[in-house]
């Protein structure tokens, strides 16, 4: 059993305990250990359950790699799924449960998929859950989704807050090892900005635990002076507890600091997500250990020697009083020697090579430890916990030669350098036949916008394995970056290493070699997946010979872990299955980021309030103290209604339309667009961009327009009014504002760039309020300081003046068929004016409406709404708008479109007024019928409906359509069937759409 | 008549910085030649400034003109004499093609002020504002978060930031979180 060694561990303050709960069992540590460490000081290997066979599970690694300590991590707001128990600092109170199990940890229904395992093979899924379709929804994926699946989904809302941080460096250095270090020092000598970020909380990455004598200091010592040296650069910025999470095109990079994931609660933001633009990006992101693929391998107690060896030098833990190691290289001897100096039992080490005679091997012969070469783990025993292993021939078919008590196992199968934020960006590798593992290829690095490479690694992440080939890889990459930043380095030398010889590994990807498929279904190579050797094999006889295919098939490294133990092991047993060299067969596709992030750091501060922006006019306050019924209109919010006392949403809207219609309404018409358009070239250019005439419009006078895109479509309307000689100034539609400017401006910059033609997007310098009613001119009068009298300002027409003492600008514009002034005020103003209006149009009925009334007003009237009528297919012509398109013109944007065969076509759906014969409302977008099917058996249409309403003004409903031959059919009666499941069919007639005040009388007075 | 107001009426939030709106500023939009002599005239004999080089503003008083675009300069001054000036630059344009408006009320202006305002900005903004990529003289047309904004540097230790009228309560939220004490990030 795992137990607290009496003394060491590094990164330990012994004398701070810290409480914790796991499982509601309540558990010591001590400040500095990992979630990880304490579990294990606490005896509890067990950890968790894997996904497909709720098999036991263990800790097996001490860092990002780790596959199986996913828990359940807090309470409430804070409580998040799958978090990895090796790079969780542990904190007073923290509380975890174990996942993926059912009803208990300890006893686990699901595990009885593991007696099936045989009938759980790669691709059961795929295989079992064809046929028949029924069966999915009702049997299998509900228990499926019981019996897999790991963490629980929060229930609650996250009650931490986040932030990104934008950072602009010549050289970012991932990877706070001695090779990030003397990376960043070599760096920045040349004086470039640097920025080294470090995942974990501590500097200096394995050297203090492998032990290295660096410019004649410990590891420790070196790394200690190296930090010093690095804090005093102002030039420098050093980052712990921030992981380079992905590398992306033009030197972009991604990293996620854990600001307080260690410290909840104490008002910090949780997570930080740094959006760094480097010139050059160096990776010195080490290596990870791959484990040995023998029956038994995911056993609890079975452990990367990496790891025993970390949680004994850096937490003072032991992971089992018997320790066997199983290797097939030198480094893992190094775990041999730490658990002997630790006062531990090593059994026996099993070296799978032939022979085995480095320095540190002979060290543990010299400390009389036996060891075995050319030996194997036939396989582990124990359920829940390791209790032995039986010894074999690694040559062999795993005979056993000899049982071994034990209750942990250590074991090494070599390193992978972590090449996954080089290849995030295209960076090539190769696969380096003596150590068996792939390394990055220098020569294919990713590039930049200039076809140069923008990263480097450092360290063991180039491949480098020794003490003294790390330090020296990584001053030269951190010199290289400095120079392609564009700064001149200094000459500075390498540290000085003694290193420790190492005779070569041998690659080892099934032991024994020559197991059996009893033993290879025992073999696991992803452990959180359950993928074993038998797994991959079968995938590639069944014919994934694809890696990516395979990885899809068996799902290898599509855990959470995202393969970082499983992929080199898995795709060895692939080129094995096929026949082919591991180069040829290739890796799967490293995809950022490298350790999942969390969904709160992506989207920073953008949540609750910050979410996305909403626009609000000058008058927004006002409306919303006084029962305002917003609705999004782009990323504006304006009223849809004001409510009254118990009024109901359609009560309001129905008085505000009669009372407009009878006496006066208000509406903040702030939100529609407004250009400036000036030059020489000014109404030649809006001649282009209008299908009707602007060029001839009189200063002082208004003109309804119509824009159509390239194709013919109809994209916005609105009101031009002609300032000055040469200035006009454009209406749009609220959502139109910005995007008719971007159009504007695309024309003027990329199409006609030598028109003398400037515009100003001034949509948010006015308030602009609409005064409609049969009393509008009575309360202006009131308010005085300009004359709107017909005679001095009539219909289509606007002027400058002075209402109630506030400068404005009064256009004599409807959109209602009212009698109506749409006043420009300055923004400023806005909200002071609306108030004088508001005051002054007691006695004459004043109530404000809404964008529904206005949308009603306008549906009584005919008029079109762009989004409504339209929806990108939408010609003029289809709306009976052929009267703002010019004869004259030579051109205009969509011109030649709507001339084309299609358009013409005289059975396209045209714009008609629709009544029902029973007074009701169809449904917004009900299609009508007509005789027949088409080719799928589906009833032919001949129409649709673009905008419906109740007419409190005619007190019935109201429609506009588009009809084929509508225009002409004047009077027919069309069917719109329902689709609420009844069969009703709603009958309506074809009428104009102009329903109410035909000749346009109310408006021109 | 009431006085004009600003859109948030000079909200004030104190964090690492203090975050406060600026009262109302003149802003004209000026759109021609920047080369133009005619234009490079009519700027200095109004606002006693030069015209700026890109990516800078340049101040008289309490005028400033600042570089927006390579056609595009951002006027600042007195906000009751805005609607003035700008005639006066119209006027004394007459025969240049160029455009003026007046965009003081389309505007809010905040002051971020405190050793932290770097970082403030830094968590919103993807420009450099380091102290060798931003400093008095500069300005930056950019985006803060999901809005477009710009910021520049009157004096040290603290920048103003200019957005659209409408998102400045967005802005200020903005602001306010980035500012709040406990997230300082000990960068700059």
């Amino acid at each position: 059993m795992s137990t607290r060694l009496a003394t060491g561990g590094r990164l330990l303050d012994r004398t701070r305990g810290l409480e914790f709960t796991f499982n509601g069992k309540r558990l010591r540590g001590y400040e500095g250990d990992t979630l990880a460490s304490a579990l294990l000081a606490n005896g509890q290997t067990l950890v968790g359950r894997s996904f497909k066979y709720h098999r036991p599970r263990g800790i097996v690694a001490s860092g990002a790699e780790e596959p199986n300590a996913l828990v359940n991590l807090g309470e409430s707001g804070r409580f998040e799924p799958n978090q990895r128990a090796t790079t969780t600092e542990l904190f007073q109170g923290l509380t975890a449960t174990s996942q993926n199990h059912w009803p208990s940890l300890e006893f686990d229904v699901g595990v009885l998929n593991n007696f099936a395992a045989r009938f759980l093979p790669a691709g059961f899924y795929y295989k079992t859950f064809m046929a028949p379709r029924a069966a999915w929804k009702h049997v299998f994926e509900p228990i499926i989704r019981r019996s897999a699946g790991l963490g629980k989904a929060p229930k609650d809302r996250d009650i931490d807050r986040y932030e990104h941080f934008h950072s602009h460096v010549d050289v970012l250095i991932i990877g706070g090892g001695i090779a990030g270090l003397q990376a960043a020092r070599a760096a920045g000598a040349s004086g470039a900005k640097v920025l080294l970020v470090e995942q974990t909380a501590s500097w200096g990455g394995r050297a203090p635990v492998d032990g290295a004598e660096i410019d004649g200091q410990t590891a420790e010592d070196w790394i200690k002076n190296a930090l010093v040296d690095l804090e005093s650069k102002a030039n420098v910025h050093l980052r712990s507890r921030c992981m380079g999470a992905g590398v992306y095109d033009h030197g972009y990079a991604l990293a996620y600091e854990r600001v307080a994931d260690h410290t909840p609660g104490d008002g910090r933001p949780r997570h930080r997500l740094w959006r760094i633009r480097a010139k050059q990006i160096i990776t010195a992101t080490g290596a990870i250990e791959r484990p040995l693929s023998f029956a038994g391998n995911d056993i609890p107690g079975v452990m990367l020697a990496s790891a025993v060896r970390d949680y004994i030098a850096n937490y003072g833990v032991s992971p089992g009083d018997r320790t066997v190691v199983v290797t097939n290289n030198d480094d893992a001897y190094r775990t041999a020697i730490a658990l002997k100096a630790a006062g531990l039992v090593i059994p026996v080490i099993l070296d799978a090579r032939p022979e085995a005679n480095g320095a540190l091997v002979e060290e543990a012969r010299d400390l009389r430890i036996r060891v075995e070469v050319g030996k194997g783990i036939a396989k582990v025993k124990g359920g829940k916990k390791v209790t032995g292993i039986s010894i074999c021939a690694q040559a062999g078919e795993g005979a056993a030669l000899e049982d071994i008590a034990c209750d942990a196992v250590a074991m090494s199968g070599g390193w992978s350098p972590v090449v996954h934020l080089w290849s995030h960006c295209g960076g090539k590798l190769v696969w380096d036949e003596t150590n068996a593992h792939f390394k990055p290829d220098v020569d294919k690095a990713p590039t930049n916008q200039s076809g140069e490479g923008f990263v480097k690694t450092a360290g063991t992440a180039s491949g480098a394995m020794s003490t003294g080939a790390v330090l020296q890889d990584a001053n030269d990459a951190g010199k290289a970056a400095a120079k392609a930043a564009g700064f001149s380095a200094k000459s500075t030398a390498a540290p000085r290493v003694a290193d420790v010889p190492e005779q070569p590994m041998a690659a080892v990807w099934s032991m024994p070699q020559g197991a059996g498929i009893k033993k290879r279904m025992k073999m696991w190579l992803d452990f959180q997946n359950d993928v074993k050797v038998s797994d991959v094999q079968l995938a590639a006889r069944e014919g994934f010979e694809s890696v990516e295919h395979a990885k899809r098939y068996t799902t290898l490294g599509m855990a959470t872990d995202q393969g970082k133990l499983s992929n080199i092991n898995g795709l060895a047993i692939l080129s094995q299955s096929l026949n082919a060299a591991i180069p040829q067969v290739g890796t799967t596709t490293f995809r950022p980021p490298y350790t999942p992030i969390s969904m709160g750091a992506i989207g920073g501060e953008a949540r609750g309030e910050l979410f996305q922006p909403v626009r609000q006019t000058s008058i927004h306050d006002w409306h919303a103290a006084n029962g305002a019924y917003f609705e999004p209109v782009g990323q504006w919010r304006r009223p849809y209604c004001f409510r009254r006392a118990s009024e109901s949403v359609e009560q309001a809207v129905h008085r505000e339309v009669k009372n407009t219609r009878q006496a006066l309404g208000l509406l903040d018409a702030s939100t529609l667009g407004k250009i400036l358009v000036k030059g020489p070239d000014a109404g030649k250019f809006l001649d282009m961009l209008y299908t009707n005439m602007m060029s001839n419009l009189a200063v002082g006078k208004c003109r309804y327009g119509l824009m159509c895109n390239e194709n013919g479509f109809l994209i916005d309307d609105g009101v031009v009014a002609r300032i000055d000689e040469d200035v006009w100034l454009c209406h749009t539609t609220t959502g139109g504002a910005e995007r008719i400017h971007g159009w504007m401006e695309d024309w003027l910059q990329c199409e006609w760039w030598d028109w003398k033609v400037y515009t100003a997007n001034v949509t948010e310098q006015f308030a602009q309020i609409a005064v409609v009613g049969p009393n509008a001119r009575k309360l202006l009068e009131k308010l005085g300081g300009m004359d709107v009298s017909k005679e001095t300002l009539p219909f289509m027409q606007w002027a400058n003046g002075v209402i109630g003492g506030f400068d404005a600008r009064v256009f004599r514009i409807s959109f209602s068929g009212e009698l109506s002034y749409e006043i420009a005020v300055a923004a400023s103003d806005g909200r002071a004016f609306w108030g004088a209006l508001i005051d002054a149009g007691e006695e004459f009925g004043l109530m404000p409406y809404g964008t529904e009334c206005l949308h009603i007003l306008r549906a009584e009237k005919g008029f079109i709404m762009i989004g409504d009528e339209t929806d990108g297919t939408v010609i003029p012509q289809d709306l009976g708008l052929e009267w703002a398109i010019s004869k004259k013109k030579t051109d205009y944007l969509g011109k030649r479109a709507q001339e084309r065969s299609h358009m013409t076509d005289p059975k396209r759906w045209k714009l008609v007024g629709l009544e029902t014969l029973d007074g009701s409302v169809i449904p917004d977008g009900a299609y009508a019928v007509g005789q027949g099917r088409n080719a799928n058996g589906q009833r032919i249409t001949i129409g649709r409906i673009t905008s419906s309403y109740f007419s409190p003004t005619l007190d019935r409903g109201i429609a506009m359509g588009l009809v084929e031959h509508g225009p002409d059919r004047m009077g027919e009666v069309i069917d719109f069937p329902t689709i609420d499941g009844t069969g009703t069919v709603i009958k309506a007639r074809i009428v104009n759409p102009v329903f109410f005040d035909k000749a346009g009388e109310k408006q021109d007075v | 008549m009431s006085e004009p107001q600003t859109a948030l009426q000079g909200a004030t939030a104190q964090g690492f910085v203090t975050v406060s709106e600026d009262g109302l500023h003149g802003m004209i939009s000026l759109r021609g030649d920047l080369n133009d002599p005619k234009l490079k005239a009519a700027v200095a004999k109004l606002t006693g400034a030069e015209v700026p080089a890109a990516g800078r503003i340049s101040w008289k008083g309490d005028r400033g003109v600042a570089w927006m675009s390579p056609d595009e300069l951002l006027v600042i001054g007195p906000y009751s004499s805005a609607g003035k000036d700008a005639l006066v630059l119209s006027k004394a344009l007459k025969g240049v093609h160029h455009l003026v408006a007046n965009v003081s009320d389309a505007r809010a202006v905040f002051r971020i002020e405190g050793a932290g305002f770097r970082e403030v900005l830094a968590k919103l903004t993807p420009a450099d504002v380091s102290m060798d990529a931003f400093g008095i003289g500069q300005i930056r047309r950019s985006r803060f978060a999901q809005v477009a904004g710009a910021c520049w540097m009157l004096e040290e230790g603290s920048a103003r930031v200019v957005c659209f009228r409408s998102v400045a309560g967005y802005i200020f939220g903005l602001l306010e979180h980035a500012a709040r004490s406990g997230s300082e990030v000990g960068y700059f």
